[in-house]
């Protein structure tokens, strides 16, 4: 039994589950380096997964509905730096804001525009391509674990080197973390913080759309009533317990994309539902306390030293 | 020096105005500074140098008046305008992000790259060596900020100005926190950039450093200019005159000690620094009510880790500290508190203040919770507004108001506040850490005679300075630390500077071994 527990298809639906939590925390890993706490993660993903199939129902084609989720995403994220960057509104009341509005919203249209309660399926909407990178010939179990999933799965992939690289490597991620660290230092040596907490809000905002997507049109093929399902809150968690490196926050990822399988399989095995698909969340919550503690005061540095800068450019 | 001609004027800020809530800092203000030449800016803390420095550098917009960099108006919006104009500013507080390593810190803002996006560490890195050797800023340019003295990352702020290429270079207090050797290196430096033919702004509370180092002195009190003269022409008596407005005295008159019993004792006290090395190696000393004793010596060999450990901000490796006689060794902050100690740290922006938090509620941080601030967990908001009013007005705390954020008051006027609100409480033992560190002179006067008043109440003092003016005017005895041990102890008269600088730099020691109470 334990055998076919630990089977393939739990390792691949692991790694499916993944995907959507690595796109949105990467997006939560680029704020968080610009001195962000980004809480409306799920609120950009849920914008994100409806307007991707709306727009895939519309047009018929799955590349226009990702480009839509990620519009609509994106324009979430700008929202949220006008009001926490220009007007210096709390990054927490307006985070949670944001989501309440994302879940209304999406509520709201899908009667308004599809006539549906719930979930809203057709046949028009076309779903992303699951690829092949070309192991498929390769027969063996890496060809199998690793090969045919959603071109945004490879994505995700690159996009986590990327990241590492352009946080680390690259003058722009130099000042994108001085932001983070020291706004006030950064802000002297003429470079505009503000100008790069718009561009980390900006970018988390078509990683969350692209997350948001593949929900949606990766695997689902459909958009249903908060069918983010707290995901955000998960990346979000997978960005704090990474420390907002890109790789410990993959491997986060792939983690709790474990964790949401597992509920799955639970269920197959006749554990009550309730309790299964408390797994993620129960999961989430201990790798949170187990790193909670280095990472608390650094966000809380980064607003401190925000606030001083206001001060001294008042 | 007539016949000469004059040298260029590169700055000229006319009718400069600023009004902050509640205060006007700047009220037309005119300034000059030529190339060339080292210009000091001096003034009362909250007379409003900093501000005139930061509308120069484009941090701060003026009300009115009007500004020239070498002869053409300019309007600045952001330090990035300044530094186009060649303005690069050292800030009273540094500006280093202290998880970078000094030549990240110093290409912050004009990275040198590869194919336009990636980072090229290795020609940062040869710069920096570069500079540092042409100016003889000595550096490890792969060092962590977080790691260094605060003498070495003020290499790094003036390394970071010449890297940029700037030639109008403001220094904000350099000399506020460092100590008397580095000072001299800083001078050195400074001469030598000025011969270069940049220009120098210099802000200090110092007088005698205006003397050595500066061509040319502005003096502002209240936001106004009261005296502009060539360094040559003037005493420093007349600085200090005009500063304050009135005469100062620059010694404080004080009677010999009577010590009594002992309120603080440390018995081969261990324990390490931040990066796990061992800062204090067996420390062993005594405090009596009524003295004032000095830890002199060198930033850096032990003296913040020693106040940490008798505040409860460290943890003891080994040995025991007694605070009026009862073991506190393993004791929480509050409860040393408790016990009688009274605590100004050195570095007031991180440890001693809430700067978010009002000016009010900082002063009753530590008694928040107790009489008369609080009864059965209520806050009494009267009697802490009334207290603050009184504290404002004893100590002259410059702030428009009692309920204004800490972070607003002017970097004297923060450290006013933190002598304020711990001499208030009237503790039995003090340890007080670089209490004048940029304050003017005038307040400078005032908290010695605190101190010194403190001692005269029966206070027991420990006083820990890395300024040796204040270590000879205040001390009843003398402690002198190196390599985070007591290598020397001495009597001010019985001793001179000379011997102290011998047993700081590590040249002369001690046999310490004994634990000693006083100079028998
Ligand atoms: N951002 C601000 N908001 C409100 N008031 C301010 C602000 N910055 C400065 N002030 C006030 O303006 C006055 C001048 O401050 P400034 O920092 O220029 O003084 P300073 O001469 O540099 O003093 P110090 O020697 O203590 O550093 C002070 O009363 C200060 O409280
Ligand atoms: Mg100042």
């Amino acid at each position: 039994m334990l055998g076919n527990f630990l089977s393939l298809a739990l390792v691949r639906a692991s790694i499916r589950m993944a995907t959507p939590l690595t796109l949105a925390a990467l997006g939560g890993t680029v704020t968080m380096q610009a001195g962000i706490l980004n809480i409306a993660l799920e609120g950009m993903m849920l914008a994100a997964a409806f307007f991707a199939v709306a727009a895939s129902h519309f047009f018929a084609n799955a590349w226009l509905g990702l480009l839509a989720g990620v519009v609509a995403a994106t324009l979430i994220g700008l929202l949220y730096a006008f009001f926490v960057v220009d007007l210096k509104g709390d990054t927490f009341v307006i985070g949670i804001a944001l989501n309440i509005f994302a879940a209304g919203g999406t509520v709201y249209l899908l009667r308004s525009m599809f006539g549906v309660k719930g979930a809203f399926v057709s046949d028009r909407i076309r779903t992303l391509p699951d690829i092949s990178i070309g192991l498929a010939n390769v027969s063996g179990p890496i060809a199998e674990v690793l090969d045919g999933y959603s071109i945004l799965t490879y994505v995700s992939w690159a996009l986590v080197l990327a990241f590492s690289i352009l946080f680390y490597r690259t003058a722009f991620g130099l000042r994108l973390r001085a932001a983070g660290e020291h706004p006030v230092a950064l802000e002297t040596v003429g470079v505009s913080t503000r100008r790069m907490r718009y561009l980390a809000y900006l970018g988390s905002g078509i990683l969350c759309g692209l997350g948001g997507a593949h929900l949606s049109l990766g695997y689902l093929n459909q958009f249903a009533e908060n069918m983010v399902a707290g995901r955000g809150f998960i990346a979000l968690a997978a960005t704090i317990f990474g420390q907002g490196r890109p790789l410990p926050v993959f491997l986060a990822c792939v983690l709790f994309g474990a964790a949401d399988s597992v509920a799955i399989r639970f269920q197959s095995l006749g554990i009550p539902p309730q309790f299964a698909l408390m797994t993620p969340y129960v999961v989430t919550t201990l790798a949170l306390w187990l790193v909670s503690r280095p990472r608390a005061p650094r966000v809380k540095e980064a607003t401190a030293h925000m606030s001083t800068k206001e001060a001294d450019a008042a | 020096m007539p016949g000469m001609t004059d040298p260029e004027r590169v700055v000229e800020m006319e009718g400069i105005t600023k009004q902050f809530p509640g205060v006007l800092a700047n009220d037309h203000v005119d300034f000059a500074a030529f190339r060339g030449r080292v210009h000091a800016l001096v003034g009362e803390n909250g007379a409003g140098k900093t501000t005139l420095m930061s509308i120069l550098y484009g941090l701060t917009r003026p009300d009115e008046g009007t500004i020239r960099v070498r002869g053409r108006a300019v309007s600045f919006s952001s330090a990035r305008d300044a530094i186009a104009c060649g303005i690069g500013m050292v800030h009273q507080h540094f500006m280093l992000v202290p998880s970078y390593t000094v030549a990240e810190n110093i290409i912050l803002g004009q990275e040198p790259t590869r194919r336009r996006l990636f980072l090229d560490m290795q020609t940062a890195r040869e710069r920096v060596r570069e500079l540092s050797d042409r100016y003889g800023l000595a550096v490890d340019p792969d060092a962590r900020i977080r790691d260094l003295s605060v003498g070495t990352r003020q290499r790094v702020e003036i390394l970071k100005l010449l890297y940029r290429g700037l030639d109008i270079l403001i220094l904000d207090e350099p000399t506020a926190v460092l100590t008397p050797q580095e000072t001299q290196g800083l001078f050195t430096t400074v001469r030598a950039l000025a011969e270069d033919g940049r220009t120098i702004i210099f802000i200090t509370h110092k007088l005698p450093e205006v003397l050595a180092v500066s061509d040319q002195v502005t003096v502002l009190r209240r936001g106004r200019v009261v005296g502009n003269v060539r360094t040559t022409d003037v005493t420093m008596k007349d600085l200090a005159t005009m500063m304050v407005g009135r005469e100062i005295s620059l010694t404080v008159d004080r009677t010999p000690a009577a010590p009594r019993g002992e309120v603080l004792a440390l018995r081969g006290v261990t324990a390490i620094d931040n990066r796990g090395v061992s800062a204090l190696k067996g420390v062993t000393l005594e405090v009596r009510a009524g003295e004032i004793v000095t830890i002199a010596g060198v930033e850096g060999n032990g003296q913040t880790e020693l106040a940490e450990v008798i505040a409860g901000l460290r943890p003891l490796a080994s040995g025991q500290i007694l605070i009026d006689g009862h073991d506190a060794s393993r004791l929480p902050p509050r409860k040393r508190r408790e016990l009688g100690l009274g605590f100004i740290p050195e570095d007031r922006m991180k440890t001693g203040l809430a700067l978010e938090a009002s000016v009010e509620e900082n002063f009753i941080i530590g008694r928040h919770h107790s009489e008369p601030f609080s009864r059965r967990g209520r806050l009494n908001f009267r009697r802490i507004r009334e207290h603050a009013l009184e504290l404002i007005r004893d100590y002259d705390v410059r702030t428009p108001g009692a309920q204004v954020p800490a972070k607003t008051l002017s970097g004297g006027n923060l450290q006013k506040a933190v002598v304020a609100r711990e001499f208030s409480r009237g503790a039995k033992l003090y340890v007080v850490a670089q209490p004048t560190r940029g304050v003017d002179i005038g307040s400078l006067e005032f908290i010695h005679r605190r101190i010194v008043e403190m001692r005269e109440r029966g206070a027991g003092i420990l006083l820990i300075s890395t300024d040796l003016d204040e270590v000879f005017s205040l001390s009843d005895r003398i402690l002198v630390m190196y390599g985070g041990e007591i290598t020397g102890e001495f009597r001010p008269d019985a001793t001179s500077r000379e011997e102290i600088g011998l047993y700081m730099t590590g040249t002369k020691r001690m046999n310490m071994r004994r634990s000693t109470t006083g100079v028998a």
